[in-house]
C-alpha cells in the first residue's frame, strides 16, 4: 500500500474575517511555504475592514469582549500541537495562551483601575473612563513569532480597538495559524486583520493612512524606518508606540502600558442640584 | 388578564439524589456528629432530598481541610493557575446553567424566568470576573503584592442561594483564600451541585468545602478559632451576633445585612417606567431581596396617578408555579418566612394603614403570599421600619426633595435606594445625600459583577463585587 500523501495548507491573509490571497497575486517563499505578499492595497483593504468592525467591537460589553478573548485562549490551547509543529517551542505556546487569558480578564477591569471619579471642587459629578482609540496598526515583533504576536494583538483589542497587523516577515506561519484560531473564537470579522509580507511595503501605508488612529512600531528593528513611520504617523497625530530600546523579554509580566497607550480618556461632567 | 396555557420548564434536567452528604476535602462524606434535615419545594411542600446537618466535629474537619489546602496548595499556587480553575468553574456553570436554574427554582420557589435569566447568568459572570482578578491582584489598588487572609468561613442566605455563593466563593478563591461555606438550611441543593462542579473542574481538594446545616452549624463555623475571615449575608440580627462573636479575635469580617430601601418617585418621572421599577423593586424574587425597594416614597402631587397605574400593573402579575415560564411571582421560601410576612402585614392593618392586593388565586399547597401594597403608611408604622422580606410595599408621600431625603434616610438600614426623575442634576443631588451603599437612578435591582454592592449603617459593612470586593479577602 502506498503511503498517504498529505494535504498541504495554503497560507493566506486574514482580512475582515476572511482569508483572501493578496490582491496583487504575489506570494513569497518562507518557512518552506508560499505565503501571501501583501500589497499596499491589501493594507488599505485591511484598514477598511478594521474600521468597519470598530462600532460593533467597541460597542460590545466588556464582559462580552472578555468572553470572546477567553474563547480565543481555549482555541489556542486546543491547537497547541499545531504551533509546536510550526517550530514554536511548547513553553512559548503555553505563555501565549496564558497571555490571552491574562488580557481577557482585563476587559471588564481596566476601567476601574485606569478610570474613576474625580473629586472636583464644585457641585459636579465628574468621572473619567477609558475608551478605545479606534483602528490600530501594529508591526508585530519578528520573534518570538507567536508570543510576540499575541502580546501585541491582545492588549490592543481587549479594550475595543481593532487592529491591522503586519506579521513577522521571516516567520509568518504562526500568524496565519493564529488567524485561524481567531476565526473560530466568535471574534467578529475585521477586529483582527493580519498581513504577511514585507514590512517596508505595508507599514508605510499603514503609518500614513488617515483612517488609522494609532500605530504600534514594536516590530520595527530598523531605526531609520521607525523614524520615517513615526513622521508619517504625525500627519493625523496617531498615537505611537515606539519600538523598545533594548531586547524585550516577552515572557515577563507585560504591565498595563500596551493597553493604556491605545486608549482615550473621556471625562464627563454633570451638575448636581435639585 | 390574558389566559396563558401552562408552560412548565422540564424538571428532567435535574437529577436529584435522595440524600446528600457534606462536601469536605473534595469528597462527599457523612456527618460525624451531626444529623440530617429535609429540603422541601416551597411551592408544593414536596420533600426534595435529605440533607446532612454538620455538627461541631464536621466543622472542625472542614476547617482543617481548608487550612491544609490553603497552606499546601491554594495559597502557594500562582494566581495564573488559580484563575484557570475559576474560569473552568465559570464555564461549567454556563454549561450546566439550565440544570442549576431548575434546581434553584425547585428549592427556593423563585420563578424559573428569574433563576434562568437573572441568577444563573450573574453567577457565571461573577466567576468569570473574579477569575480574571486572580492573576492581577497587584493592580487592584491594595499594594503591589497583596496577600490572601487564609481560611474564610462564609454563611449565605436562602434568597439567592447560588448567586450569594458566587459572591462569596469567587472573590475569596481569586484572592488565594480557601473557604468553608454554609448555605441556608432551606436552600442547600444548588450549593451541593456546585460542589460537584468543583469536582468536575478538578479543583484541588479542600479549597471549597460545603457544610449544610442551620444556625448551630453556622455559629460553630464562624466561631471556629482557625478561621481567619468571616463573610455573612443575612439578617441584621444574626449579623450583630456574629460581630459580637468575632470581637477580640483577628478575624476579618464583612457583613451584608438587611435593608428597607426607599424608592423615590418625583413628579417629573416617566410614570410607566417608574411603575415598572417599583414592581421590579419589590416583587422581584417575591420581595426576598435585601435591597428591595420596600418603601415607595412618591411625590404627593402624583401619588394618585402612580398608585392607580401601580395597581393596574400589579393586577397583571402572575403568581404561581415557579417552574412555569410565565410566572412573575413564585412561592415564599418557607413557612417561617410566610409567617413573618403575615405577622408584619397584619400589624400594618392594625396600625391603620390601608391594605390592597389584586384579585389573585393562590395554589392550595405550598407557601404563598399575594403581592400587597399598603397606603397611608406613616414613618412610625412597623411596616415602614422593619424589613418584611416579602412582596409587600409600604407607600409614603413627600413634597420636597429635602423631605424625600429625610424620610429615605430615616431608617437604621442603608443598603440601597432608588430615584425616579427626569432631572439628572436632581439624581446626583439626591444620591449625594442618601445614606445607602447602592443608589439606582431610573432603574432598580441592577447587579453586575464589576459593581460593588453593600450597605451603610446597620445594613452591614464591606463591599462585594468589583475591584472593591477583593478588599474583604486580602490582607490589606
Amino acid at each position: 500500500m502506498s503511503e498517504r500523501v498529505a494535504v498541504r495548507k495554503t497560507y493566506k491573509l486574514f482580512i475582515g474575517g476572511k482569508f483572501p490571497r493578496s490582491e496583487s497575486g504575489r506570494s513569497y517563499l518562507v518557512q518552506s511555504s508560499n505565503v501571501s505578499l501583501a500589497s499596499r492595497k491589501d493594507a488599505r483593504d485591511a484598514v477598511v475592514a478594521a474600521r468597519a468592525a470598530v462600532k460593533g467591537w467597541a460597542g460590545a460589553t466588556a464582559y462580552n469582549r472578555g468572553q470572546i478573548l477567553y474563547r480565543a485562549a481555549e482555541m489556542l490551547e486546543g491547537r497547541r500541537e499545531q504551533f509546536v509543529a510550526l517550530g514554536i517551542p511548547g513553553d512559548e505556546v503555553d505563555a501565549a495562551v496564558d497571555r490571552w487569558v491574562w488580557y481577557a480578564g482585563w476587559a471588564d477591569k481596566l476601567a476601574q483601575v485606569y478610570g474613576g471619579a474625580n473629586p472636583v471642587a464644585g457641585p459636579y459629578f465628574n468621572i473619567s473612563a477609558p475608551e478605545p482609540t479606534g483602528v490600530v496598526a501594529v508591526v508585530a515583533p519578528e520573534r518570538p513569532a507567536l508570543l510576540g504576536l499575541v502580546s501585541v494583538i491582545a492588549p490592543a483589542i481587549v479594550t475595543g480597538n481593532t487592529v491591522v497587523v503586519a506579521a513577522s516577515p521571516s516567520e509568518p506561519l504562526a500568524a496565519v495559524t493564529l488567524a485561524e484560531v481567531l476565526a473560530t473564537s466568535d471574534l467578529p470579522g475585521g477586529v483582527v486583520n493580519i498581513l504577511t509580507g514585507a514590512i517596508t511595503e505595508t507599514a508605510p501605508t499603514l503609518a500614513a493612512h488617515m483612517d488609522v488612529n494609532a500605530i504600534d512600531l514594536t516590530g520595527v528593528t530598523d531605526a531609520s524606518l521607525a523614524t520615517d513611520l513615526e513622521v508619517k504617523a504625525a500627519e493625523n497625530l496617531k498615537r505611537v508606540l515606539r519600538p523598545a530600546s533594548g531586547a524585550a523579554d516577552w515572557f515577563a509580566d507585560p504591565g498595563l502600558a500596551r493597553m493604556t497607550a491605545l486608549l482615550e480618556t473621556k471625562t464627563v461632567w454633570h451638575p448636581k442640584g435639585v | 388578564m390574558f389566559e396563558y396555557a401552562p408552560a412548565p420548564e422540564s424538571r428532567s434536567v435535574v437529577d436529584l439524589k435522595p440524600s446528600y452528604g457534606l462536601f469536605i476535602d473534595g469528597t462527599f462524606v457523612d456527618p460525624t456528629d451531626g444529623g440530617s434535615f429535609k429540603s422541601i419545594n416551597p411551592a408544593s411542600e414536596e420533600v426534595l432530598a435529605e440533607i446532612a446537618e454538620a455538627g461541631a466535629q464536621d466543622v472542625e474537619r472542614a476547617v482543617r481541610a481548608a487550612r491544609k489546602a490553603y497552606d499546601k496548595v491554594w495559597g502557594p499556587m500562582p494566581g495564573r493557575d488559580r484563575a484557570k480553575y475559576l474560569y473552568r468553574i465559570a464555564r461549567l456553570i454556563q454549561e450546566r446553567s439550565r440544570e442549576l436554574a431548575v434546581l434553584e427554582s425547585l428549592d427556593n420557589g423563585k420563578p424559573i424566568r428569574e433563576s434562568r435569566d437573572v441568577d444563573l447568568p450573574l453567577v457565571a459572570a461573577h466567576f468569570f470576573y473574579y477569575a480574571g482578578w486572580a492573576d492581577k491582584l497587584g493592580h487592584a489598588g491594595f499594594g503591589a503584592n497583596p496577600q490572601p487572609i487564609g481560611v474564610a468561613a462564609q454563611v449565605i442566605p436562602w434568597n439567592f442561594p447560588l448567586l450569594m455563593l458566587a459572591w462569596k466563593i469567587a472573590p475569596a478563591l481569586a484572592a488565594g483564600n480557601t473557604v468553608v461555606l454554609k448555605p441556608a438550611e432551606t436552600t442547600p441543593l444548588t450549593a451541593l451541585l456546585f460542589a460537584e462542579i468543583c469536582q468536575q473542574a478538578d479543583l484541588p481538594a479542600g479549597v471549597v468545602n460545603i457544610l449544610t446545616g442551620a444556625g448551630d452549624t453556622g455559629r460553630a463555623l464562624v466561631e471556629h478559632a482557625d478561621v481567619d475571615k468571616v463573610a455573612f449575608t443575612g439578617s441584621t440580627e444574626v449579623g450583630r451576633a456574629i460581630a459580637r462573636s468575632v470581637a477580640g479575635t483577628r478575624k476579618k469580617l464583612t457583613l451584608e445585612l438587611g435593608g428597607k430601601a426607599a424608592n423615590i418617585v418625583f413628579d417629573d418621572a416617566p410614570i410607566d417606567q417608574a411603575v415598572e421599577g417599583i414592581v421590579n423593586g419589590i416583587f422581584f424574587n417575591q420581595g426576598h431581596v435585601c435591597c428591595a425597594g420596600s418603601r415607595l416614597l412618591v411625590q404627593e402631587n402624583v401619588a394618585d396617578r402612580v398608585l392607580e397605574s401601580l395597581k393596574r400593573r400589579m393586577a397583571q402579575l402572575r403568581v404561581g408555579d415557579p417552574l412555569d415560564k410565565n410566572t412573575d411571582v413564585g412561592a415564599i421560601n418557607s413557612a417561617a418566612q410566610l409567617e413573618r410576612i403575615r405577622e408584619l402585614s397584619d400589624a400594618g392593618s392594625a396600625e391603620g394603614a390601608e391594605r390592597w392586593s389584586p384579585p389573585c388565586e393562590l395554589p392550595d399547597r405550598g407557601f404563598w403570599f399575594a403581592p400587597t401594597i399598603f397606603t397611608g403608611v406613616t414613618q412610625a408604622h412597623r411596616i415602614a421600619r422593619e424589613e418584611i422580606f416579602g412582596p409587600v410595599l409600604s407607600v409614603l408621600t413627600f413634597r420636597t426633595p429635602a423631605e424625600a431625603v429625610e424620610k429615605a434616610n430615616n431608617t437604621p438600614y442603608g443598603l440601597s435606594a432608588g430615584i425616579w426623575t427626569d432631572k439628572g442634576s436632581r439624581i446626583l443631588w439626591m444620591a449625594d445625600r442618601l445614606r445607602a451603599g447602592v443608589v439606582w437612578a431610573n432603574t432598580f435591582n441592577k447587579f453586575d459583577p464589576t459593581s460593588p454592592f453593600g450597605g451603610y449603617k446597620e445594613s452591614g459593612y464591606g463591599r462585594e463585587g468589583g475591584r472593591h470586593g477583593l478588599e474583604g479577602y486580602l490582607n490589606v
